[in-house]
């Protein structure tokens, strides 16, 4: 060859090489857009089945079976001292107006044995109910009126098919002579199923046709509120702070490492830490609002704190320049320019800390807001307790009833989730601009 | 901070091209009437100097522009005649500069007040996401400038005025800032600097982002604003320089070399590295 130094690749040449060479680039991306579009499709596919199942089990635990009685509502029966308040119908005997009716729709069965069966088929808690029913319509005292009484739990399982008429009855939990009970209701059409009043309005409860959300949705509302108020303006200070003022040394850096390292920190140690200083050290009640609250918000503190400060430091330069340039404090550069403008990331991250919080079992069973409580909380330092706990807690039982009840507390649980994202999304939709 | 990060990079040699520094700069540093006085101001971005004893007056209602190659800390040196390199941790100034005989980097000056007097407008439009109205009336709303609602509009009104952009924007003050074009933009940063009535403007590359037309407008606006305001001006176009200034200050690697008349300097520079660079042998 010449002694020429080397000129660089012939243009011809190099045309031919990158030819052959993009057909391999184009090889490799065909393989990693189906490697992604395959990822996405075992994550919806997992998603559809977990949704499937919940909605398949819950939407049935929405509902329940009801039986219609025609009641005798008997002034002196009910209400023996005529003073109709809650304290003179408890004496009253609502119990037996309940049976008597029972017995006539039944056909007045004979014996203690078939009035017994007779007695099983609707819910023990029908007394409350009817009693609630005649303080809120005293007017009512001395007709006669139809109500619907949830069903007892075996009879509901009986109902749904889930117990079978075949199984021996040695080995069923109700009896031949139940069956032929429920049968007769049915005829009669008394028997309905609706959708269950006793799961958003009852309170927590060992019956399973008696069990509601209501005390743990409030318990879970109230503890929420704590948390919020509590975690946003303190991880949003600390966040401005961090990022805005904070000298850049030792200390600083110490505590940035810190806050990194509680948001992995695992949730039932924020309970621990809750009992020993709010319960043991500051002698707060235990099962409260407040100090779950406290907890939580302990918890997503770092969440909010990291994501403010993304969000923060997100805020173009030139607009903190421009701030300053006319002449704004530091202090009125931030609460003018970078807050605002932040605002929407630092919603998502409380948004997301919020989401966090409303799931959370472990730290609260710490703190005993486990306990049994059939009071809804009115405030933040009643007893209560809240739905992720009240999930665990039914799906703890034996009766079958209650993996239904359990379900339907998971879709209310998911429906207040996905309700609260929306408002915030919703929320952060308004206050975003562009710059 | 990118260009913080350019100009901290000075390096240690006082040659270039064969042609030295020099120590003491040429031509006079000195106005009749000065607004601002610079004295053996030195600027370190932590071991790097930045500026290395720079003096320099800034009369009163005059245009004085800053030219010289990147990285030579023009703007640096403007940054800090309204402190704006405070904000830099690891920034620190020395030597003594002065508006009107009062030193700006006394413990006892409030920053704010300092910014109120000397304005700025950046290289590149920074208008806040906010209405043309609120852009114009922020700084006379933190400052306390306006007694009244109706003073508040005349303010704007007049800076937009000033600005030459009330014609254009007039009949949509309620309209975000950042929806006008990117020329309008930057007029309209000069509006919101001079809303304040500041006595210098500090301006970063005002064109270094705009078209030319858009840059022929700012040219004309800083003509009618010299009347009123001190303009101090940083350009990387020399053509700008001669044709906006009354005086030009040509920067290189930290140091001052040469300031004088802008029609002496560019037609009869005294220093070969003045001479070098406005001839476009480098820069």
């Amino acid at each position: 060859m010449t002694d020429r130094p080397y000129q660089g690749l012939d243009p011809q040449k190099a045309a031919e090489r990158v030819a052959a060479s993009i057909h391999l680039r184009k090889r490799k991306e065909t393989r990693f857009v189906w490697l992604g579009k395959t990822a996405v499709a075992i994550a919806l596919g997992f998603l559809v089945l977990l949704f499937a199942g919940i909605l398949s089990k819950g939407i049935p635990g929405l509902f329940q079976y009801y039986v219609t009685l025609d009641l005798k509502l008997d002034a002196q029966q009910l209400d023996p001292s005529g003073q109709m308040t809650a304290e003179s119908l408890a004496e009253g005997d609502f119990d037996g107006v309940i049976r008597s009716s029972l017995y006539q729709a039944l056909g007045n069965p004979e014996g203690r044995k078939a009035k017994r069966e007779a007695r099983r088929l609707i819910s023990s808690g029908s007394s409350q109910r009817l009693m609630n029913y005649v303080l809120d319509n005293p007017d009512q005292l001395g007709s006669t009126v139809s109500i619907q009484f949830a069903v007892d739990d075996d009879v509901d399982t009986f109902l749904r098919g889930l117990i079978s008429r075949d199984t021996p009855e040695a080995d069923r939990r109700i009896s031949n002579q139940l069956i032929d009970y429920i049968d007769a209701l049915n005829a009669q059409g008394r028997v309905s199923y609706q959708i269950s009043d006793y799961l958003f309005f009852g309170s927590a409860s060992r019956d399973a046709e008696m069990a509601g959300i209501r005390g743990a949705l409030v318990g879970s509302i109230l503890t929420l509120l704590v948390c919020i108020a509590i975690a946003f303006p303190l991880g949003v200070a600390t966040a401005v702070y961090l990022e805005e003022m904070a000298p850049k040394n030792r200390l600083t850096e110490i505590i940035e490492i810190n806050i990194n390292n509680l948001a992995a920190v695992p949730s039932v140690v924020f309970g621990i830490m809750g009992l020993a200083i709010f319960i043991v050290a500051f002698g707060m009640p235990r099962s409260i609002p407040l100090v779950g609250g406290i907890v939580l918000a302990l918890m997503t503190l770092p969440t909010i704190i990291i994501s403010s400060r993304a969000a923060i430091r997100a805020v173009p330069p030139s607009i903190r320049d421009a701030a300053l340039g006319v002449g704004a404090s530091k202090m009125q550069t931030i609460m003018h320019h970078v807050l605002p403008l932040a605002m929407p990331g630092m919603l998502t991250g409380t948004i997301i800390g919020m989401a966090q919080a409303l799931g959370e079992t472990a730290p609260l069973l710490m703190i005993g807001m486990v306990a049994f409580i059939v009071d809804v909380p009115g405030g933040v330092t009643d007893p209560g307790t809240v739905l992720p706990v009240q999930i665990f807690m039914w799906a703890d039982f034996a009766e079958r009833m209650f993996i239904q009840k359990t379900s339907a507390a998971i879709i209310v649980l998911l429906a207040f989730l996905i309700s609260m994202n929306a408002a915030a999304i919703l929320l952060r939709k308004k206050l975003e601009r562009r710059w | 901070m990118e260009m913080v990060m350019s100009e901290s990079m000075v390096e240690n040699t006082s040659q270039v091209e064969g042609r030295a520094i020099p120590e003491q700069t040429i031509g006079d540093i000195h106005v009749d009437n000065p607004r601002m006085t610079a004295r053996h101001v030195d600027v370190f971005y932590g071991d790097k100097q930045a500026i290395d004893n720079i003096s320099l007056d800034i009369g009163v209602s005059q245009v004085i522009s800053f030219i010289g190659p990147s990285g030579c800390g023009k703007s640096t040196f403007l940054r800090c005649l309204n402190r704006m390199n405070d904000t830099i941790d690891i920034c620190q100034v020395g030597g003594e500069i002065k508006i009107d005989e009062q030193n700006i980097y006394d413990p006892m000056i409030d920053v704010v007040s300092l910014r109120a007097r000397v304005g700025m407008v950046f290289q590149k439009p920074n208008p806040f996401p906010k209405s043309i109205f609120d852009n114009i009336a922020y700084g006379p709303r933190i400052h306390g400038l306006a007694a009244s609602k109706v003073e508040l509009d005349q303010i704007v009104e007049s800076s937009l005025q000033r600005a030459g952009l009330w014609e254009e924007v007039k009949d949509r003050l309620d309209q975000p800032g950042t929806g006008l074009s990117g020329g309008q933009q930057q007029r309209l940063c000069i509006a919101r600097a001079i809303a304040v009535s500041p006595e210098v403007i500090l301006m970063d590359e005002p064109c270094s982002a705009l078209d030319p037309i858009a840059t022929a407008k700012v040219e004309e606006l800083i003509h009618e604003l010299r009347e009123q305001y001190t303009i101090v001006i940083v350009t990387h176009s020399m053509q700008q320089a001669a044709r906006v200034s009354d005086r030009t200050a040509y920067f290189h690697l930290g140091r001052l070399v040469e300031v004088g008349d802008t029609k002496q300097v560019f037609t009869n520079p005294k220093h070969e590295l003045t001479q070098d660079y406005i001839t476009g042998r480098f820069g």
